[in-house]
Order: structure tokens, then sequence, then C-alpha cells
């Protein structure tokens, strides 16, 4: 009996030995999931061509290796995600998972790279749960955490003096995480905590009812076309220049400048990035992402960039034996790569630990609309949830 | 909460309807008298945005942009009509939300193609601002000047319509299609010219509601909901219900929107009011259009008897 199992392990050993070989490989797969079209699809295709462009100026590979990218949309349907994420890690077999936008997505797309031991390396997307009691050893963050950009908006308004601040976000839970991410850092009293609907068009009650309570500031999370529409209308209504807007960075880069115009001049804003950051990889990046695609970059797009840069720097450390995935997740958790953002390392929860910047908008010196820094509002700051990570 | 809050809210909630009715002024024409469901509409909407952004760009005037915008859609409506339309008219109405939802996609696309997922329409410098109405009650003067374009198209729509041939061909079109037939009608003119008049009035929305809302692939899809909303409580096939309807619709969901969470706050505690406010207020609308529907099945104004 004894000397049957001990040949039936020594038959499994041998069988699955391939797998767990040390043989560097001939080429890193990656299976990219994004939003790419829809009316949310200009994300999914700023985070894919910045992600592709890192390749391109690497001349086709990551870390020493070629690289395949495997690109699907998942439609901003969590089902479509989630099947995709199972051809990836299941049929194709790739090496890293990476893409989705939208926490929703990622969240049902997910536990498949996790049961399969696939590394996911999330280029934007990165909600609480992960960062707290579901952490989990193949989960990558190198965007920033969900909350981060309206806790260091919330600090943003403190140093400010904004003794009063009036909220708004859609009613759904990202909408209350933003808030109550702001609220952590905001020392001032809350006016009013507004939610609006979910795709809404217009927005005069709103603003009304702002203009009636003259709050100190006012803080917003309305992505996409939604934030749009309120930033006109709030200029149109002669507002900007009595209660100052505050936005999280998303909410007015490049992709809201572009249609809005001039009426966003002098909009503050949070990111963990900004185009004018003076460092080298960024500088490299931001004149190539330009010069391929004529257009500038945005956050999502450093995102993007940043993610390949991570995974690339991975393979090369671990010099291409990417079949062992343990040494791969020691070389992502030690992410020695020149981030577009400047300084950059992972928390135990391997959510990123990073500056955040405040950005105004304004006009370069070429007179395109740009965001430009101004100044630093937390630095090496990490998220909210670690301390009930129960990873090392 | 002051009595200048509750003016300024009621003109904004007439404002919207105003704004919704130029939209839903041309939805209710088509499927009043062509019995037909197109959902393709939003995308008329889009078009007529994206075309006003730029020929406002080409020719640097708000004026003339919009107003070359107007025709140009009309004329993609009236070919759109003859090509791919006019084809189902016979169909049963599965078939044609189906075709016109596919409608929805390939135009969707195609914008995207020319010019890419948004576009930039400034408001008109002069209109920028807000102006003072009434002491401590400043308004912004787009706003008014879209009222004064709602009611502009609604006089026009009724003059049309009433008084004179082409109005009474359509209404006749709208109340007994067989019998217009019957009585020599050319039908197929009549449909091709009305389909024409509301992508023409789609443009005027797109470019009026420009300056205000996100120009961008899939504008069209958000707001038509809310014109058949609008139609359905006006009565299909009636510009009159489509006006009635739309300054209901807008009223109701403004004054839901900032007063509903205060009043709940009145009665309830803060978490339970700041949970329920919002949510009956996004459903005020529909509510609306359920007890207007449970006492007159046909809307307000049923073009049809």
């Amino acid at each position: 009996m004894k000397i049957r199992s001990a040949v039936i392990a020594a038959a499994c050993a041998l069988a699955f030995a391939p797998l767990s070989s040390t043989y560097a490989a001939d080429k890193v797969k990656i299976g990219f999931i994004s939003t790419l079209s829809g009316p949310s699809g200009a994300i999914g295709v700023d985070i894919r061509d910045a992600f592709q462009l890192a390749i391109k100026m690497n001349g086709g590979q990551l870390g020493g290796l070629p690289a395949e990218v495997l690109v699907g949309d998942d439609q901003f349907k969590p089902d479509v995600g989630r099947q995709l994420a199972e051809k990836y890690v299941k049929s194709d077999r790739v090496n890293f998972l990476t893409g989705i936008v939208f926490s929703n997505i990622m969240l049902a797309a997910v536990p498949i790279a996790f049961d399969n031991k696939t590394l996911y390396v999330s280029p934007n997307a990165a909600p609480s749960p992960l960062a707290g009691k579901q952490c989990n050893p193949y989960f990558f963050v190198a965007s920033w955490p969900n909350d981060a950009y309206h806790e260091a908006a919330g600090q943003h308004a403190s140093n400010r003096g904004f003794k009063s601040a009036y909220l708004i976000a859609p009613n759904y839970q990202a909408g209350k995480d933003s808030l109550a991410g702001f609220k952590r850092f905001y020392k001032g009293s809350v006016v009013a905590e507004v939610y609006t609907q979910l795709g809404q068009l217009d927005y005069a009650a709103e603003i009304a009812q702002v203009r009636a309570a003259k709050p100190d500031t006012l803080y917003i999370f309305l992505p996409g076309g939604m934030g749009i529409n309120f930033i006109k209308q709030y200029v149109g209504a002669g507002m900007s220049s009595q209660v100052p807007l505050i936005v999280p960075g998303f909410g007015s880069d490049q992709d809201i400048i572009r249609p809005v115009g001039s009426a966003m001049l002098g909009l503050f804003d949070t990111a963990h990035w900004a185009m004018d950051l003076d460092n080298a990889a960024n500088r490299k990046f931001v004149a190539a992402f330009e010069k391929e695609y004529k257009r500038l970059p945005t956050v999502f797009a450093a995102q993007g960039y940043d993610t390949a840069m991570l995974i690339g720097a991975a393979v090369r450390d671990t010099k291409g034996k990417i079949e062992d995935v343990e040494a791969v997740r020691r070389a992502l958790r030690a992410a020695k790569f020149e981030s577009v953002r400047g300084a950059f390392k992972f928390n135990r929860n391997q959510y990123p630990i990073q500056n955040y910047y405040l950005r105004v908008v304004a006009k370069d010196s070429q007179g395109r609309i740009v965001n430009k820094t101004i100044g630093t509002v937390f630095k090496d700051h990490g998220d909210a949830y670690v301390q009930d990570c129960a990873m090392k | 909460m002051s009595w200048i809050l509750i003016v300024e809210q009621s003109l904004n909630g007439l404002q919207f309807g105003l704004m919704l009715f130029l939209l839903a002024a041309g939805l209710t024409l088509v499927f009043g008298i062509m019995d037909m469901i197109n959902l393709a509409h939003g995308s008329l909407y889009m078009l007529g945005a994206f075309l006003a952004s730029s020929f406002v760009a080409a020719t640097g005037s708000f004026v003339a942009g919009v107003l070359l915008a107007i025709p140009a859609t009309a004329i993609l409506g009236m070919v759109l009509e003859v090509s791919v339309l006019r084809t189902l008219y016979a169909r049963d109405h599965l078939s044609q939300v189906l075709a016109t939802f596919a409608l929805i996609l390939i135009l969707n696309e195609a914008v995207r193609l020319a010019w890419g997922p948004d576009a930039a329409l400034a408001m008109p410098a002069a209109l920028a601002g807000p102006v003072e109405l009434l002491p401590g009650l400043p308004y912004p003067a787009y706003r008014l000047v879209i009222i004064a374009v709602g009611l502009l198209v609604a006089l026009l729509l009724f003059f049309l319509v009433t008084k004179t041939k082409v109005g009474m061909l359509v209404r006749a079109g709208a109340s007994n299609r067989e019998m217009a037939l019957a009585m020599g009608v050319n039908i197929k003119l009549l449909f091709t010219l009305v389909f024409g008049a509301g992508a023409a009035l789609c443009a005027l929305a797109g470019a009026m509601l420009a300056p205000l809302f996100a120009v961008q692939v899939g504008m069209g899809e958000n707001i038509l909901i809310l014109a058949f909303v609008v139609i359905v409580i006006g009565g299909i096939g009636s510009i009159r219900g489509a006006l009635v309807g739309a300054v209901l619709v807008g009223v109701v969901d403004t004054i839901g929107r900032a007063f509903l969470p205060i009043l709940f706050g009145l009665f309830f505690q803060p978490r339970v009011a700041s949970a329920a406010g919002p949510a009956i207020a996004s459903v005020a609308i529909y509510v609306l259009m359920a007890v207007v529907l449970f006492f007159r099945p046909k809307g307000l104004f049923p073009a049809r008897g």
C-alpha cells in the first residue's frame, strides 16, 4: 500500500514536472481584459494603448522575453469579463492577467485567476475588500486604492482651511465609498452629502441647492459623462467663482478637458500622477505617448504603462523563469521598476504606497489645457484597510 | 429653504421639461403617425450634437453651426427612412425594436470612427454666465434661451399641425392611417417628411443641449428613456401631450430631487432619510407614469380616438 502510493506520488510529480520547471520560458503571455467599447470605453482604450506602447518601446519584449498580449473587450459587463478571464487563464494559460477598469467587473473575474494561481496586476480598479480581509497573494495593484484620490481631496480641503464642504456622488457603492474617503481626511463640517441618480443628465436642481447652502467648497465624484454634464452646468451657472469645486484626478483629466474645454481652467484635483512630474521615466512616457497616439495621456494611460513596466521588471528579475509563480510574485513585490509617478513600493497587502499630488487645470507653455502639479498632499500614503489583511 | 429656492427649482423643472420636449416632439410624431418604434431616435440626437460641434468649429458661430446641423441631420434622417426604416413599417414592433437597436450600435460606432469618442461644443460666450432674474436669484442665461427655444418650437409645431395643410395630413395620418390612405394622401412622402422633421427636432435638441451635456458616443440612449416616458404620459402622437408630459416629467423630477430628501428629513432619522430620499426621487417620474396610465391608459391627450 505504502509502496503503491509512493509510486503514484512519483508518477504525479513526473507528470506535473513541466509545470513547475525552472527552465526559462520562451515568451510571456498576458491576458488583457478591459472595457473598450460603449460610453465608458475611452478609459480602457487609454490603458490598453499605454500598455502596448510600453511593450513597443521595449522592442516587443517585456523583461527580455517576447510579449504576447491577448486583448478582450468586457463590454462593461461582469459576466463577459469573467468568461474572458476563464478563457485566458484556463485555455490560453496566460502568465499574467490585467486590464480591467471597473471594480464590479474585476471582482467577478479575479477569483478565476486566484483559484488557478495566475497573477493579476490591476492597472486601475483597487476596491477596499481586496485591500483588507480578502487580500490575496495573487493580486497586485499598480494604480491607487479606490479611496486614495478622495482622501487626498479631503486632506487638500482641510489644508486650504475650507470650513464647510458640500459633497455630491452618484447613488451606488463606489459613490458612497468615495465620499467616505473624502470625509476620512476632511476636518471641516460636511453641509450635505447628496447622492444623485447614476447617469443623471441635468444637475440644475443640485446646483441651486449648493448655491442656497453657501458651502466653502464643493467636492464631486461624478465619473465620465456625469462629470462632464455637471462641470459644464456648474460653470454655466456662474458657480465656479462662488464655491470652488474640487474633483478627483480622473474627474478633470484629458478625457474630460477635451469635451468641456476652457471652462475647466482653474479647477483643483488630486492624483498620484501628472504629465509634468519631473522624472526621466515620465518624460520618456509622455513624449512617446503623444507621438504614437497624437493625444495627451491621462492618469489611466500612466497606470497602463506602469503596469506593463512592473510586469516587465518581474520577468527580468526572475531571469525569464516565469513558470515559477512564487518567484514572479516575489519579484513583483520588490517592484524594481522606474514608475512614471516616481517613488513606488508595495504595502504588505500589495497595494501601493506612494505620493498624491494637488493639480490645477491650466494652460501650458504651448497653450494646451493640461493639469499642472502644484503641491504634494500625501507623502508615502497607503490605505486604511491594510490592518485587516493577514498577508505578511 | 427660501421662496427664492422654490422659484428657482420650479424654473429648473420647467427648463428640464422643455429640454425633454425638444426630443419628445419628434419621437411622438414618428411613433404616433407611422406606428413605428424608433429606438435610433436618440442616435439622431447624437448625430445632431456632433454635426453641430463640427459646424460651430468650422463657421466660428454658434447660431450658424446649429442652423446648419438641423438640415444636415434632417437629410440624414430622411436617407435613413428611405433606405432602412421604410421596410419596417409593415413588420411588428419587435422587429422594429431589434432593427433600430442595431442602428443604434451601427451609428454609435460610425460616430466614433468619424469624430472619436467625444466632441467639444462650448456655450456662446455672451450666454455663458448667469443673469439676475430677481434680487438674489441669478439664473444661467443659456438655460433661459433653452426655455425660449422650447416654447417657440412648441408654438411653431402647434401652428404647423393645426393651421396648415401638411399639418392636417399629419393629423389625419395619426388618427387613422388606413382612412388617410384611402382618401388619397401620399403616405410614403408624408412619412419621409415627418421623419425628416423628427430628425430636425433631434438635431435642434442635440445642438441646443450640447453646451450643457456631454457630447459623447452613447449620449442618445440615456435621454431616450426619458423621452419615451414623456410621450407615454402625454399620449402617443400628440404634440400637445408631449409638451404637457415633458413639463410634468421635468417638474416632478426636479422638485423630487430638490425637495424629497428635505421632506424625508423632517419625518425620518437622518440615516433613513439620506438613503430613502434619493431612491424615491429617482423613481418619481415612473410613479407619475404609472398613475397617469392607471387613470388614462392612452395618456393625457391621446391622438387616436
